[in-house]
């Protein structure tokens, strides 16, 4: 314990000590310079786990999830516009990014200790983690999806008629969100006895 | 125990078996000409376009009192299985009222010995077992049915 508080005291000294031998210029265009190079290269670091070829380095993301998505409107459809994997589970602001990096971190803990490493595992997991993205884009009013579809855009008049009716009562009163109705949009459902709105 | 055959049974085997053969050969040729269309055996014909799904709010009319009524609109991705049903979230009895569909019949409550269940039988509940979507193409084969009314009106004018 004194060894402990030698040691800091001798970090403090030399910290809050002026440089006796470096000069000003060297300390501040040095401090940007290796600022620039620390936060160029944190952000590109960020943005690398921000791709969808990232999430499917994983077996379990590219066995699972992704070759759900693959059948759905959201990968393959008429004009050609697809949604990657962190289009949608990654807010896109950078202060609720770096939230959702630290959640993350859970993740990299499910992926070292094999949480989900197998279908069977998986499956019995998958109403536990739908539930966590259910929660998350009613919590930010599904965010995610109003990044492409703006209800302020959105031409009800040429919608289905079933589609019209449903976002004019319930959308554009603001008493549901997106994720309300579209619950496995763009995976497969997990068991959803005791979901509310199914039975 | 060994059994010696005499040569006209054997000949007449074997006149039999080709004489089926042939019946199948020629079966298998005329089936060429039916939902593959003329390609030949060997070939891939054209596939056809995917027409369009019918997609109203409307219900269509039914052909005769017990005929499952059509889906008037898309199902394209909707989950039916032992997970969810997606028809269900709109179509249960407690979800018509928010989604304003019709509520499936009380039928499909009934159980095979006829008792009314508290939720869905589960002999009902793959949907698109008898309810399909309906697209804008030519009937595949031909159909002369005719519906009650009509056949009481020409009987009612002769």
């Amino acid at each position: 314990m004194t060894r402990l508080k030698e040691l800091v005291a001798a970090f403090w000294r030399t910290f809050t000590r002026p440089a006796a031998y470096l000069s000003l210029g060297t300390l501040t265009v040095g401090g940007f310079v290796a600022g620039v190079i620390f936060w160029g290269g944190f952000n590109t670091a960020l943005e690398l786990t921000n791709t969808e070829t990232f999430c499917i380095s994983c077996h379990e993301m590219r066995d699972n999830v992704y070759q759900e998505l693959r059948s759905t409107i959201h990968f393959t459809n008429r004009s050609g516009v697809r949604a990657t994997c962190p289009d949608c589970h990654v807010p896109h602001e950078w202060t609720d990014k770096i939230a959702r990096k630290m959640q993350a971190s859970k993740e990299v803990w499910g992926k070292i200790f094999g949480t989900i490493n197998t279908r069977e595992k998986f499956e019995n997991k998958r109403l536990e983690l739908a539930k966590h993205e259910w929660a998350r884009l009613s919590a930010n009013d599904s965010l995610e999806c109003r990044n492409c579809h703006s209800e302020e855009y959105m031409d009800f008049s040429v919608q289905s008629p079933r589609a019209a009716v449903a976002h004019e009562t319930y959308l554009a009163t603001g008493d549901k969100t997106c994720i309300d109705c579209h619950k496995g949009i763009a995976h497969q459902l997990p068991n959803m006895a005791g979901v509310e709105g199914w039975n | 125990m060994k059994t010696k055959r005499h040569p006209t049974f054997v000949v007449l085997v074997a006149a039999l078996v080709s004489g089926g053969l042939l019946a199948v050969t020629a079966a298998a040729q005329e089936a060429t000409t039916g939902l593959r269309g003329l390609a030949p055996l060997y070939g891939n014909a054209e596939a056809p376009r995917i027409p369009a799904t019918e997609e109203t709010a409307k219900q269509r009319i039914r052909a005769y009192p017990e005929q499952p009524p059509t889906i008037p609109h898309k199902i394209d991705g909707y989950q039916l299985d032992k997970n969810g049903n997606q028809c269900l979230s709109c179509h249960a009895r407690n979800r018509v009222s928010e989604s304003g569909a019709p509520m499936l019949s009380v039928t499909h409550f009934m159980d095979r010995d006829g008792q009314f269940l508290a939720t869905v039988s589960p002999r009902r509940y793959f949907c698109n077992q008898c309810h399909v979507v309906q697209t804008e193409t030519e009937p595949l084969v031909g159909n002369t049915f005719v519906d009650i009314d009509t056949l009481l009106g020409n009987a009612a004018a002769q």
